[in-house]
């Protein structure tokens, strides 16, 4: 690892302050840490965000959950009120990776990353999340951009994920044996007038799988989607799955996930 | 006393291990070390055309850089092969040179080109990406199955092949199989596998300017045999001049029998920069230049009359030795190999023909069972093919091939010694309750699953040694091993071993051994090994070898400590030697039944005489002292045996495999701790079953590592797992006086194929390659569907 200066500041406005073009938020590590130790990337001034307190925690109000950026993922896992409100969340957060990466890695670190087979983005697309920024509000709809690709700006500082509560909802992982990332994950939400099926894994971003959403939405039953057969023209192909594979994965979690809500 | 051997004592080792205070080759530091860095190949295959380290000379910290050339001007050589096989038509093996540093060529991913030392880690990376190397990149030959028509990646390596080895007769073959009522055929892949130990290689060199003495620290299997290596093949040094220490290691699987490029490179570095030198691996390197496991391609045929009796075999692969020819590389796909691809049987005709070729990947060795578990998946997918082809049961059909006497002379070099395999695999069935898996199956049916059963029956060569027998087959050192047994003149003894442990547990084991010969508490022995400055010369430990030679080493050399004690008491007690019995530690006069205790013996060794008399305990011709070594070059290999029943259950919509049952029934003769012995076939079998339905090396079609970290190369993990159903069987080696066998690489060698036979099961016979993923195995659920709605 290349040296560089590291920073622990103690509010956002002094951790955006550090930023420039060569500095690196740090969260949880999980993913950071290893580019770095690779040689993929190098920074001049690592900038550490676990010891703002803002940015930690969760809230819970009658319509929805706010979870602080460097929330871990242990964290939301455990929480009994993310179990109460949202329990696909608390369930899609407490089979991330392994025990080691849930007690490091955040939820800020992990939408920021985008990284297509990342569990997060696939809830913060189904339940509607609104992602708070150090500047802005933006849709998740509006946020992921595609792979490893977000819509903030250079320094610009997740402070909260704020989902939707639905009706019900679930997530169906089919985890890489290798690493645990989803090769392919379904989130499935029911909202009062919309049902959305958020995809991860599949393509090189994650997305709304809007024929899944639409059948679901005037039908919520496994058998309005049973049988589909998707494109997977768009679809991964790599050693670990084959796009038709993976396809077929994406319609059978999807009705795995309206079993179990 | 009771008996030690055979009882469950803790492990010696836990609270060094457990607490952390382990002491690993990265945790030694020597004052004014510099920090080693390599420059490796990019490219799977290039000319090296120019290396150019003036940038790098002059980044700071930079104490040296030398590259392929400075070590070819010093004479020092090259990496060996420490097999010397030959081809059917008689013509010796063909051997490339591996030089330590690549000088005109680089063969693989990560070969190392050049080094740089530097004051701190930091630096020596810095410096070492300024390292300019001009490559004239080459066409990889990666696929071994198209090696052979590729264009040669060694100078004087015809068609990339190092030898094309037979083994049997093709003519017997032949007349057999031309009496068959069927032929059984099987094309099969060993995939490649990652040894993966926990720690990483690592090195560090101590030269002492006065001494003129270099000191290696190093994670090596065998201590001894890297410094003779090094010595008489390497010309670092002379034996003399090179001490090697091996410390605690955590872990090898033969990964670390090798004398690697590194430990070379800063050895010899060491002296001439004259600063000690530290290099530790970082898993990158260990994925791409630690040797790797298996990598066969392989067409094998059983040749059966109707009633299920073999008749005749055959066997036809390409090993992928990789880029050169290392130290086990070329016995592993020969001898390790095609002697057991008989497997347990009675088959009157064999034969194993064994094309090795050059490829440019990693370097091939032995890994866990190195041959016997590709033997082993060859005849068991082939016996488990022949009895669902012939609707005869999975377990009959090897009843009824079983040898019904021992010794059995096995089809191709082994006299097996011993066994009971009808015992070994009748215990299996009981346990993995055999006769209720239909029941089982339709359960699993019934919840849209399919689940399936299958065994194998294993024997494996190992404890490998006898000297004369590995020397006739091509091996170039003797493979005995040794012990001495000191005692000091206040009774602890210490027990010197040349074998090696990282993680078998010797010092426990060994104590086990060594108190019940000398009748004394385990807490009072300690067992060294890993340092050729302390321990007496050892081959070191592989091939499950350590018990069942470096263990008996020991027990002689008891043996002599206590016949020394014999005539010592004899003269104590004043009586003749042969009036002497030794028991539970006593040396007892048997007339008299006075007595003198092994602890008083040892002392009266060093202390002999006594006040206002001269009299000495040491009988004439005797020496003072208590300290006795032996040699063990043991009459036979271990035979080591057993049946195995793995029963899975399969998703067919995802094409998940879940190892629902496994049961291991291992005949080991006796044993000496039973904690060991199951933790030893825990880990074989996880790494067994890890190659059957996780682990997969793969390069892409330039040769470069796709699966070089584990976000990519699928480690098992616990939960991948059922509990394990263990059960033993026992039956005595005749080849050495505990009757030990071999238990270390068992269930490695017997679980792939148990677990790719259930697998298949399930699948209605459709045959899948290792490592049976999610989707391979969905596909094939998709394939048999669709034939299942075609016959309805
Ligand atoms: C072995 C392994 C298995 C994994 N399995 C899964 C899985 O199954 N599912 C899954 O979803 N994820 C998985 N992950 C990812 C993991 O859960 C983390 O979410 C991820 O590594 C990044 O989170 P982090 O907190 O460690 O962020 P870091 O690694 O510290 O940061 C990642 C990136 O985000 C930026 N960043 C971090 N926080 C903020 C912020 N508040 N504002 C702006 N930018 C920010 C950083 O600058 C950096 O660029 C796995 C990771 C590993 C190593």
């Amino acid at each position: 690892m290349k040296t560089f200066s590291y920073h622990s500041p103690k509010d956002v406005k002094e951790a955006s302050k550090l930023a420039s073009s060569s500095s690196m938020f740090l969260a949880g590590g999980m993913t950071s840490i290893p580019s770095m130790k690779l040689g993929m990337a190098t920074y001049k001034d690592v900038i550490d965000l676990k010891k703002i307190k803002k940015l930690s925690g969760i809230k819970v109000s009658s319509k929805t959950v706010t979870i602080g950026a460097t929330t871990k993922h242990a964290e939301v896992a455990a929480s009994k009120d993310v179990q109460k409100a949202i329990p696909a969340l608390a369930k899609l957060a407490g089979n991330i990776g392994d025990a080691q990466v849930r007690n490091r890695g955040t939820i800020g670190g992990s939408i920021s990353n985008n990284d297509p087979s990342a569990c997060y983005p696939s809830a913060c697309m189904a339940l509607n999340a609104v992602i708070h920024t150090n500047e802005r509000k933006i849709e998740a709809n509006k946020f992921f951009k595609g792979m490893f690709e977000t819509a903030l700006k250079k320094g610009e500082i997740v402070e909260a994920v704020e989902f939707q509560i639905p009706e019900k909802a679930d997530y169906q992982k089919h985890p890489n044996p290798a690493s645990r990332y989803a090769i392919v994950g379904v989130f499935v939400a029911k909202h009062k007038d919309e049902v959305n099926v958020a995809v991860t894994g599949a393509k090189s971003c994650v997305y709304i799988d809007k024929d899944l959403s639409k059948k679901l939405s005037s039908d919520f039953s496994s058998s309005a989607i049973e049988g589909i057969e998707l494109d997977d023209s768009e679809m991964n192909s790599d050693m670990h799955a084959s796009a038709e594979y993976r396809a077929n994965l994406v319609s059978l979690y999807a009705k795995k996930a309206v079993e179990a809500c | 006393m009771a008996s030690l051997v055979g009882s469950r004592v803790e492990r010696k080792e836990d609270k060094k291990f457990l607490t952390g205070k382990g002491r690993y080759t990265a945790d030694i530091n020597i004052a004014n070390q510099t920090y080693a860095i390599f420059v490796r190949s990019p490219h799977a295959r290039a000319q090296i055309k120019k290396v150019d380290t003036s940038k790098a000379l002059k980044s700071s910290g930079v104490v040296s850089v030398l590259t392929g050339k400075e070590i070819a001007e010093d004479k020092i050589g090259g990496l060996i092969a420490g097999w010397a096989i030959r081809s059917e038509d008689g013509s010796e093996m063909k051997v490339p040179n591996n030089p330590p540093l690549a000088n005109e060529f680089a063969n693989f991913v990560g070969e190392p080109i050049a080094v740089v030392f530097a004051e701190s880690l930091d630096e020596a990376k810095a410096a070492a990406e300024k390292v300019e190397v001009d490559y004239k990149v080459l066409k990889a030959v990666v696929d071994p199955a198209k090696a052979m028509d590729s264009e040669p990646i060694h100078k004087d390596v015809d068609k990339n092949l190092c030898y094309d080895w037979l083994l049997g007769d093709r003519k017997a073959v032949d007349e057999a199989f031309a009496k068959a009522d069927k032929i059984i055929k099987v094309d099969l892949i060993n995939n490649r596998l990652v040894p993966n130990a926990m720690e990483p290689r690592a090195c560090v060199v101590d030269y002492n300017t006065a001494t003129e003495e270099i000191t290696l620290y190093t994670t090596s299997q065998n201590p001894h045999l890297s410094r003779l290596v090094m010595s008489a093949f390497g010309n670092v040094a002379p034996e003399n001049k090179l001490r090697v220490v091996a410390p605690d290691v955590g872990g090898g699987f033969g990964s670390k029998i090798n004398v690697y490029n590194e430990e070379i490179v800063c050895s010899w570095a060491s002296k001439k920069i004259e600063r000690p030198i530290k290099w530790v691996a970082e898993r990158t390197e260990s994925f791409l230049t630690d040797t790797h496991g298996r990598d066969h391609v392989t067409h094998a045929e059983l040749a059966v009359t109707k009633d299920g009796k073999f008749l005749g075999f055959k066997n036809e692969t390409i090993a992928n030795l990789g880029a050169y020819a290392r130290v086990f590389g070329t016995v592993t796909p020969t001898y390790l190999f095609g002697p057991c691809a008989t497997g347990v049987y009675v088959i009157p005709a064999a034969y194993s023909n064994v094309k090795a070729v050059y490829t440019n990947t990693a370097p091939v060795d032995a890994y866990r069972g190195a041959g016997r578990p590709e033997a082993t998946y060859t005849i068991e997918r082939l016996v488990e093919k022949a009895a669902m082809e012939l609707g005869i049961d999975k377990t009959e059909i090897r009843m009824k091939n079983f040898p019904s006497q021992f010794p059995f002379k096995q089809t191709l070099v082994h006299t097996v010694d011993s066994g009971d395999y009808v015992a070994g695999l009748e215990k299996a069935k009981q346990m993995a309750d055999y006769a209720g898996f239909e029941a089982r199956r339709k359960k699993s049916e019934a919840n849209g699953k399919l689940r399936g059963i299958g065994v194998s029956s294993y024997f494996e060569a190992c404890g490998i040694a006898p000297s004369a027998a590995v020397m006739s087959l091509g091996c170039g050192v003797g493979l005995w091993e040794s012990a001495e047994v000191r005692f000091n003149p206040t009774g602890q003894i210490s027990v010197f071993t040349g074998s090696h442990s990282h993680g078998q547990s010797h010092d426990t084991t060994f104590a086990q051994i060594a108190a019940d010969e000398l009748g004394v508490p385990m807490e009072n022995i300690d067992v060294v090994h890993g340092d050729t400055d302390k321990s007496t010369f050892g081959m070191g430990t592989y091939g499950s070898r350590s018990l069942t030679v470096g263990g008996i080493a020991i027990v002689n050399a008891c043996k002599k400590i206590i016949a020394k004690g014999k005539r010592v008491a004899a003269k104590m007690l004043e009586v003749s030697p042969d009036e002497i019995e030794f028991k539970d530690g006593e040396f007892v006069a048997l007339k008299s039944n006075k007595k003198k205790t092994i602890g008083e013996i040892a002392f009266a060794c060093y202390v002999p005489g006594q006040r206002d008399e001269m009299k000495s305990p040491i009988p004439e011709g005797d020496e003072p002292g208590l300290i006795e070594s032996a040699f063990y070059d043991p009459p036979n290999f271990s035979f080591p045996a057993g049946s195995h029943i793995c029963e899975v259950e399969i998703d067919p919509d995802t094409g998940n495999v879940k190892v629902e049952k496994y049961t291991a029934v291992d005949d080991f003769g006796r044993i000496v701790n039973p904690n060991i012995v199951e933790g030893q076939v825990h880990g074989g079998l996880a790494q067994g079953i890890g190659q059957a339905l996780y682990e997969n090396t793969q390069y892409d079609e330039t040769g470069q590592l796709m699966t070089a970290s584990y976000m990519d190369y699928t480690m098992p993990r616990a939960d991948n797992f059922p509990e394990f159903n263990l059960g033993f069987t026992c039956t005595h080696a005749t080849s050495n006086p505990l009757g030990v066998k071999g238990c270390g690489e068992a269930g490695a060698i017997a679980s792939p194929p148990t677990v790719m036979n259930a697998v298949i099961d399930a699948l209605g016979g459709q045959e899948i390659t290792m490592p049976a993923t999610a989707e391979k195995v969905w596909k094939a659920c998709k394939a048999m569907k669709k034939s299942n709605a075609k016959a309805a």
